[in-house]
């Protein structure tokens, strides 16, 4: 059964690659817009995986990857966090909060797929 | 008991005695009798008793008179030569007593007057002694002054207590701006401007590195006693004068200097705003645009209209990349724009900066012609010197600019700065593309154009051809007075703010009431009211205030202000104090101003003339207001009535007249402040002569004389 990943990101032109590549390695997966978005999703979707933005909408990736950790039937999904700031501070933070890993915007798509796959553990 | 009363209770006496005498007389006479002639003896007495007795009393009436004419004539006016003695040896040495009384008493007010005719030259050969003295360390004071008023930052010097012992008219304009919840002020405590808890940290560390051996100790840190105000605050010790304990080295006291950086920190906040947006938005777009390109490299097998998708997003992230770059760097340049600060110059100092960037930067000699020296400009002379270097790059590269000549003259209210040189003549007036272009030469760069920076500095450029061969480039600038205009010294450049010998004042832990008088912190006041009947419902209308403080006052430290009464004002009294209905209207009403004056007199004893008016005024406000001035008060009429019972009047131009106080801007609150304090000053060493020193004695005095039993 292929894996599943859910996109939490507000920039449509990340969208549209983000979704491609995950096409390319052959996992389902689904968009969600907004932080609240994103955490109704992880419960319907089950993803296997969140590529997950700091800088979302209503509830910030923080916030989420806080949540999904607190929650035990969601405690499972691996987190990547996407984020355009890149402070040092920022990447511990994540980290802290439960992500497994933590990308900074603009990277570039091979270590995306190599992270994605490392934690889908294909 | 006074002098008067005591000479009748000696006439009494002796009337006692002489009759006392009589009757021993007649008893001795009745005695050496025989039994028939006493017998008629005491029928002539009896006969004769009412006769006696009217006669005795018309006698002790006669005597009566006698003895106060004689008081009057002999003794009175040697009790006045007695006080205007007094006055003129420790108040007024051009007081003269009056002639008066018999000619003994007269010659000795001669004799009087012309010792002090003596002693008032004496005094003034002093004086003018001291004056001469003065004058050389008033240059240094003034030095001092004109230095402290010059700096940019406030500066506050406080005992290690936080009493304030001097100031600058910049710690001034800082403190005394909306909502600043205390008065800066000689003898004031700093705590009612900045937190005690921030400044006793400071201290507390300059203390340690004291002690660590550091020479000069420097505490730093921000303090925001209003939200409008920003201080950076510099915290630097003031050392007692050694006296012997060199390696005790513990404080005095400190120095505080403060800078608003309000402004400054919302500008640095506002361009890492920017630059953070730049970088958060550079950052998604550089990741949509990577993405997209990297998918297209590496799944070369996609269909086309995957290709032609990714291939818009490449075009439609880097229109937005662009878009941002060029937003961030025009709120950049508004932000150097804010950021600049130009400094007063003069236009040939301008050029001689720029002449040397040229030299540096383009490896060009240049010249000078016509010089005016006098011309001063207000100039950021780093922007300047750059556009002008950027002005003779491109004369250089695109007119084969030679011989570069620099003019300064004058035009007008403007100065003239031509860039003169030799080579191709200018293509059309003003028609260079240069001003729209940001200021770059040799390889350094400006946010600003051209026309930007003219712009800030309200300046106006263009090129023009020469008659000759070359062309000329032509910049006027306002000029500006040479001399730095302070920004508000609305203060007389110096006096009060400086005072050193407060160092040695006594902490304030004494018990007030037991301290000397020439200790002490006084506030004069007066009001002015809409009639003479606090009870009958007359509101202030104005108050006046004056600090003194080491027997000075301190004409800087005033309150002056005008109160809405909501009542109307009655003529008589309008006619007064020339307070009319219009000038009240709109002022705060006295539950605005009462807790302001109630601070500005925190701390202080209160002088007032006749004070026992004002206070009833204020007192009745007590429970309306819940501003209680509960500080001890001090009545130059009481005090005057102590000091000069003989010397008749005692309203305030009589008492000012008396100690040769000039009497300017009476029934004014403020004006009447004022002389109620200079009288106040001089009343106290004659007070001293008198045994009254403390603030005790004071008050006791004045309660035993008779003024105080007016009651309002």
């Amino acid at each position: 059964m292929s894996k599943r990943v859910l996109i939490a990101e507000d920039e449509p032109n990340i969208v549209t690659s983000l979704e491609f590549l995950m096409s390319q390695i052959g996992c389902e997966f689904q968009t969600a817009v907004n932080g609240e978005d994103a955490l109704r999703a992880a419960a319907e979707f089950h993803p296997d995986l969140m590529l997950l933005d700091v800088m979302l909408p209503l509830k910030s990736g923080f916030e989420v990857c806080q949540s999904v950790r607190g929650n035990d039937a969601l405690k499972r999904i691996k987190i990547i966090m996407l984020t355009a700031k890149g402070r040092e501070t920022e990447v511990a933070k994540g980290l802290a909060l439960g992500a497994d890993a933590y990308i900074t915007k603009p990277f570039a798509t091979r270590e995306l797929l190599d992270t994605v796959k490392r934690l889908l553990g294909e | 008991m006074a002098p008067r009363a005591r000479f009748f209770a000696v006439w009494i006496v002796c009337f006692a005695l002489l009759a006392a005498a009589a009757a021993g007389v007649l008893l001795a006479v009745y005695d050496a009798l025989a039994p028939d002639e006493q017998r008629r003896f005491s029928g002539v007495l009896a006969a004769a008793g009412n006769t006696l007795i009217v006669l005795g009393v018309i006698l002790f009436i006669i005597g009566g008179f006698l003895a106060a004419g004689l008081e009057r004539a002999f003794l009175a006016p040697v009790r006045r030569l007695a006080e205007s003695t007094r006055l003129i040896a420790a108040g007024n040495p051009s007081y003269r007593a009056d002639a008066e009384g018999p000619a003994e008493v007269r010659e000795a007010a001669a004799a009087v007057n012309a010792l002090a005719e003596r002693h008032e030259t004496l005094t003034l050969g002093i004086e003018e002694q001291i004056r001469h003295a003065h004058a050389e360390l008033g240059d240094e004071t003034n030095r001092l002054a004109a230095l402290m008023s010059e700096l940019a930052s406030g500066v506050v010097v406080c005992t290690v207590e936080g009493r304030i012992l001097l100031y600058n008219e910049h710690a001034r304009q800082m403190f005394s701006g909306v909502g600043v919840p205390g008065y800066i002020g000689l003898g004031r405590s700093l705590f009612s401007l900045l937190d005690r808890q921030l400044v006793v940290h400071a201290l507390d560390q300059l203390r340690y590195r004291l002690a660590q051996g550091e020479p000069r100790p420097v505490s730093v840190f921000l303090a925001s006693p209003v939200p409008a105000l920003l201080l950076r605050v510099r915290m630097a010790p003031v050392m007692a004068t050694a006296s012997g304990q060199p390696e005790k080295r513990e404080p005095s006291g400190f120095v505080l200097l403060m800078d608003d950086v309000g402004a400054e920190v919302a500008l640095f906040e506002q361009r890492d705003h920017v630059l953070e947006q730049l970088i958060q938005s550079a950052r998604a777009s550089l990741a949509s645009i990577r993405m997209a390109a990297e998918n297209l490299e590496s799944f070369p097998q996609m269909g086309p209209e995957r290709q032609a998708q990714f291939a818009a997003i490449i075009s439609v992230e880097a229109h937005r990349l662009t878009a941002h770059l060029e937003g961030a760097t025009r709120e950049h340049s508004d932000l150097v724009r804010s950021l600049w600060s130009p400094e007063q110059m003069r236009a040939a100092d301008l050029v001689a900066v720029a002449r040397r960037r040229i030299e540096e930067h383009l490896g060009l000699a240049t010249a000078t012609g016509e010089i005016d020296e006098l011309l001063w400009v207000s100039a950021d002379s780093y922007s300047l010197a750059q556009a002008l270097c950027y002005v003779v790059r491109r004369a250089r590269d695109e007119l084969a600019a030679r011989d570069v000549r620099f003019h300064v003259t004058a035009s007008g209210r403007h100065a003239r700065i031509d860039v003169q040189w030799e080579g191709e003549r200018v293509p059309g007036p003003s028609a260079l593309a240069w001003e729209s272009q940001p200021l770059t030469s040799a390889g350094e760069a400006s946010p600003l154009t051209l026309r930007e920076d003219l712009g800030r500095h309200r300046a106006e450029a263009w090129c023009e051809s020469d008659a000759g061969t070359g062309g000329r480039f032509r910049l006027l600038l306002p000029v500006t007075e040479p001399v730095r205009a302070f920004h508000a010294p609305a203060q007389p450049s110096r006096p009060e703010f400086y005072d050193f010998d407060l160092f040695s004042q006594p902490g304030l832990e004494r018990d007030l009431d037991e301290r000397k008088l020439t200790e002490l912190a006084y506030t004069a006041f007066d009001t002015e009211t809409t009639g003479l009947e606090p009870a009958a419902g007359d509101e202030i209308i104005s108050i006046g205030a004056v600090r003194m403080l080491n027997g000075r006052l301190l004409a800087g430290e005033v309150f002056d202000q005008l109160v809405d009464p909501r009542r109307p004002i009655s003529a008589a009294s309008a006619r007064i104090h020339g307070i009319s209905p219009g000038m009240v209207a709109g002022q705060p009403t006295l539950e605005q101003v009462l807790p302001m004056f109630h601070q500005f007199c925190e701390d202080t004893v209160l002088v007032g003339h006749n004070a026992a008016f004002d206070m009833r005024f204020l007192q009745l406000k007590e429970s309306a207001t819940g501003v209680r001035f509960t500080q001890p008060v001090l009545d130059t009429l009481l005090l005057s009535a102590v000091l000069h019972r003989d010397l008749g009047e005692h309203q305030l131009e009589a008492i000012a007249a008396r100690f040769g106080v000039s009497v300017t801007g009476r029934h004014t609150a403020l004006g009447d402040a004022m002389v109620t304090g200079e009288i106040f000053l001089r009343m106290i060493p004659l007070l001293a002569e008198r045994g009254i020193v403390t603030l005790r004695q004071a008050r006791e005095a004045s309660e035993r004389t008779f003024h105080a039993r007016i009651r309002y």
